[in-house]
């Protein structure tokens, strides 16, 4: 097939009102409408199956004929852009956010992007944590330059739910409850084999934030001061370091 | 805040925070390897089988995806959560 007519034929399996693609025939040499609507279907049905895998949080969330509803409107609009179906759904979280008849549970995006996040921890390359003894090492002059390069898999969830304790609420049978609701910083990382999901001390989410972006220990600190007197600078960053947020070597 | 007086408040922030008593030395291998979670809230998360999506062929041969109308509510856990008052709050926040 050249380029053409694989744009014509990803088109038409994305578009069930887009026509069998031009000279795409059977081994008869005959145009079949019903079979290749089968090959469509089997199409969506892969990719929907991909994201009620890696959202599986969100759809026991709204239950699983409202999460195909919607994953189905997604997928008709998103073809995939790896090969690797667990890349599926990288901005399936935003469509969540935008999608109007989920929007009376306002959390559901951010839930999603926990588990968007999750996966990609999972699946992230592999790396030494920073250590303590490491952090400790570093002199006292040069901490409030220092800027700490976060480890692959590591990622943040900003939320104003409570979006952390609902995906772990949800992880188990029956679902547990959520202690309080109240916004989350959600830290997810994978120093290890596994994938480490925490909520951040509120005190403490937005350094966590602007440290992890490459912000200078100074920089980050004097606002985190700023905003409250009781920041810990010490606590929080062995805290983060302890949890392996950090990749083992510095920033330049 | 000048720099060095920051400098200075940093560091000794972070040695005193070295020296408490959850962090006494020497620090401990398993402390060291980041096994010991004593910050934040840590949450479940076991590597389940959310870890590869897709890596099966589930086919089917029907049509079903077409011609299907937007008719679905949300029909999940989202009433019954149980989260101190709030039954899962099914309408939105405003700001």
């Amino acid at each position: 097939m050249g380029a053409a007519t694989l744009d014509l034929f990803a088109a038409a399996l994305l578009d069930a009102r887009s026509p069998l693609p031009v000279g795409l025939t059977t081994a008869r040499e005959e145009a079949d409408t019903a079979r290749f609507a089968v090959y469509r279907n089997n199409v969506h049905v892969g990719l929907t199956e991909a994201l009620a895998q890696r959202f599986a949080v969100t759809a026991r969330l709204v239950g699983e004929e409202f999460f195909r509803g919607m994953a189905r409107v997604y997928v008709q609009d998103h073809k995939p852009a790896s090969p690797l179906m667990f890349e599926y759904g990288e901005d399936f979280p935003d469509f969540v956010a935008g999608f109007a008849p989920a929007a009376g549970l306002a959390y559901l995006a951010d839930v999603a992007r926990v588990e968007a996040v999750w996966s990609r921890a999972y699946h992230a390359a592999e790396a030494d944590p920073l250590s303590v003894a490491a952090l400790a090492g570093i002199a006292p002059e040069r901490l409030a330059d220092t800027k700490l390069a976060a480890h692959p898999a590591t990622a943040i969830v900003t939320s104003d739910h409570p979006a952390g304790s609902i995906w772990a609420a949800h992880r188990t049978d029956p679902v547990g409850a959520v202690a309080a609701w109240k916004p989350e910083t959600v830290l997810i990382v994978r120093p290890d084999a596994e994938v480490n999901v925490h909520v951040l001390p509120a005190t403490d989410a937005e350094f966590a934030a602007a440290v992890l972006a490459g912000e200078a220990l100074g920089e980050a600190a004097e606002r985190a001061l700023g905003a409250n007197a009781a920041f810990d600078f010490g606590a929080a960053l062995i805290g983060l370091v302890t949890l392996g947020a950090f990749a083992a070597t510095e920033r330049g | 805040m000048t720099r060095s007086t920051l400098a200075l408040a940093l560091a000794g922030s972070l040695s005193s925070a070295l020296a408490t008593a959850a962090y006494a030395g020497p620090v401990s291998a398993e402390y060291m390897s980041g096994k010991e979670k004593c910050y934040g809230i840590a949450l479940a998360g076991q590597n389940d089988c959310a870890a590869g999506p897709g890596t099966t062929c589930a086919g089917t041969s029907t049509k079903d995806f077409q011609g299907n109308a937007w008719k679905a509510v949300p029909a999940g856990t989202c009433t019954t959560m149980n989260v101190d008052g709030h039954m899962g709050m099914l309408e939105p926040k405003e700001g």
